[in-house]
């Protein structure tokens, strides 16, 4: 029984039934673009939607790996089952990975409520990788009542997971820099709940200040006021009241109907990101040949203009379809 | 491919895991490095969920002919028969033959030289043998 060469659909019935092997080997189909993964993903579409899928984002060195740790303690705790998806870049060098969160995440090797899963960014930038979302959706799938998905450490623009969680959690920890540096405008504005780590550390109080000032300056445009939390991650001190927060938000996202108004917002961006991933891959086709390197050089010099090239790549690629 | 760097047993010196897991990163694999102290059952399981192609355990304590046939058992209860796993330490030559029985398809001993790890995990998907720096 090779479980790697077995069609994705296979695999896909297999994990509905709860085999994790398949889950496994699944994920690595769809990370790795195999067609019959995609088809997969169709069937198993309607059996997702259940998972609260929280985000925790933050510079690197902030704590997200420990504190999405003790989250998941935490939820076991209550008894529920949790997914987690962790990113780490890729070098751009190599394209080779170290994928490190396990370290931080050795107390929940034993635990069977527990499904973990390292994903390298494969050089797309934003702070997740490009199948993070349909990894999800497979944790979903088979059953994960929570998924947690850690970032790669982030700057200040990189807030693509505001638009794959329910929930953000933007982690910062003070020290970091006299004008918190690390989580100003974009990383600040995508987070539902703000997480002062390492509060035991000099700074922090400052830092939770430095931020309430910040909330309190920028427009609100929700009902929701971010509320901003302390947290010693490595003792777990914060951390069910963090989870109590996070439970809120997403009571408060059902009350308002706001929790449907964000997926269907993300799921206008997911089919544009899948369109703009096929029309790539219809552009290396359809631009392959000789005749159209030809047209490239003379683009370079000068006889022709991209502009013009690029409409008649969009009339071929529309004439045989995508 | 996707490739595991693992330390089973006690012993708390992960230099040479390292080493490993930062050549083979610049030779392009992911590596899930998991730190110090696993167990079998750890370790098994970090390769059942990251869906490895190779597991790579590094050991320096003496007890690999304990805890080897150990992971193997782990793995095969596991279904996962077909992740290649190789190992890396101070292993002594008269043990090499019996963890080969075992199913471990390479041992590489203190003083050799990263390429030829990387050039066992080449063979394995089939790839030439590159002459890689270091």
């Amino acid at each position: 029984m090779n479980t790697r060469a077995a069609p994705a659909d296979e695999l896909a019935r297999r994990l509905v039934e709860g085999d994790k092997l398949a889950l496994s080997r699944l994920i690595t189909a769809v990370e790795s673009g195999r067609a019959d993964a995609r088809r997969a993903l169709r069937c198993l579409y309607p059996r997702t939607g259940h998972a609260h899928i929280v985000g925790v984002t933050g510079p690197p060195g902030s704590g997200k790996s420990t504190l999405t740790t003790r989250l998941a303690l935490e939820y076991r705790a209550q008894d529920k089952t949790v997914g987690i998806v962790a990113v780490d870049p890729t070098s751009p060098f190599s394209g080779g990975a170290i994928l490190g969160d396990r370290v931080r995440m050795m107390e929940l090797h034993s635990d069977s409520g527990v499904f973990m899963r390292s994903m390298a960014t494969r050089g797309v930038l934003g702070g997740l990788a490009r199948s993070t979302l349909d990894v999800i959706l497979l944790l979903d799938a088979f059953g994960k009542d929570v998924v947690l998905v850690e970032t790669v450490g982030v700057g200040q623009d990189e807030v693509e997971i505001a638009r794959a969680a329910d929930t953000t959690l933007v982690v910062g920890v003070p020290g970091l820099g006299d004008d918190i540096q690390a989580i100003k405008a974009g990383i600040l504005e995508i987070a539902d709940v703000l997480v002062v780590n390492k509060a035991d550390l000099a700074g922090a109080d400052r830092l939770a200040a430095e931020l309430r000032t910040m909330l309190q300056l920028a427009e609100q445009r929700s009902e929701w006021p971010t509320p901003i939390l302390r947290t010693v991650a490595t003792e777990g001190t914060g951390v069910p009241e963090l989870v109590e927060r996070i439970a809120e938000h997403l009571a408060f996202l059902e009350r308002t109907g706001k929790w449907r108004q964000r997926r269907a917002d993300n799921a206008r961006r997911q089919v544009r990101a899948i369109v703009e991933d096929r029309l790539a891959s219809r552009f290396d086709v359809v631009t392959a040949g000789t005749a159209w390197a030809d047209r490239f050089t003379a683009i370079a010099k000068r006889e022709q203009d991209p502009y013009s090239v690029a409409d008649d790549v969009l009339r071929e690629v529309a004439r045989d379809g995508v | 491919m996707r490739v595991l760097i693992a330390k089973p047993g006690l012993d708390g010196h992960d230099r040479g895991a390292k080493v490993i897991a930062r050549a083979l990163r610049d030779a392009g694999y992911e590596v899930i490095y998991t730190g110090i102290r696993q167990t079998p059952e750890m370790i098994a399981e970090a390769a059942l969920q990251e869906d490895v192609d190779a597991i790579g355990l590094s050991i320096l304590s003496g007890a690999h002919m304990t805890l080897f046939p150990r992971i193997m058992d782990e793995l095969r209860a596991r279904a996962l028969d077909d992740v290649v796993v190789w190992a890396g330490g101070i292993i002594p030559e008269a043990d090499i033959p019996k963890l080969r029985e075992m199913g471990i398809r390479a041992i590489f001993g203190p003083g050799s030289p990263t390429t030829d790890t990387i050039n066992f995990l080449r063979s394995l998907s089939g790839e030439p043998a590159a002459a890689v720096e270091r």
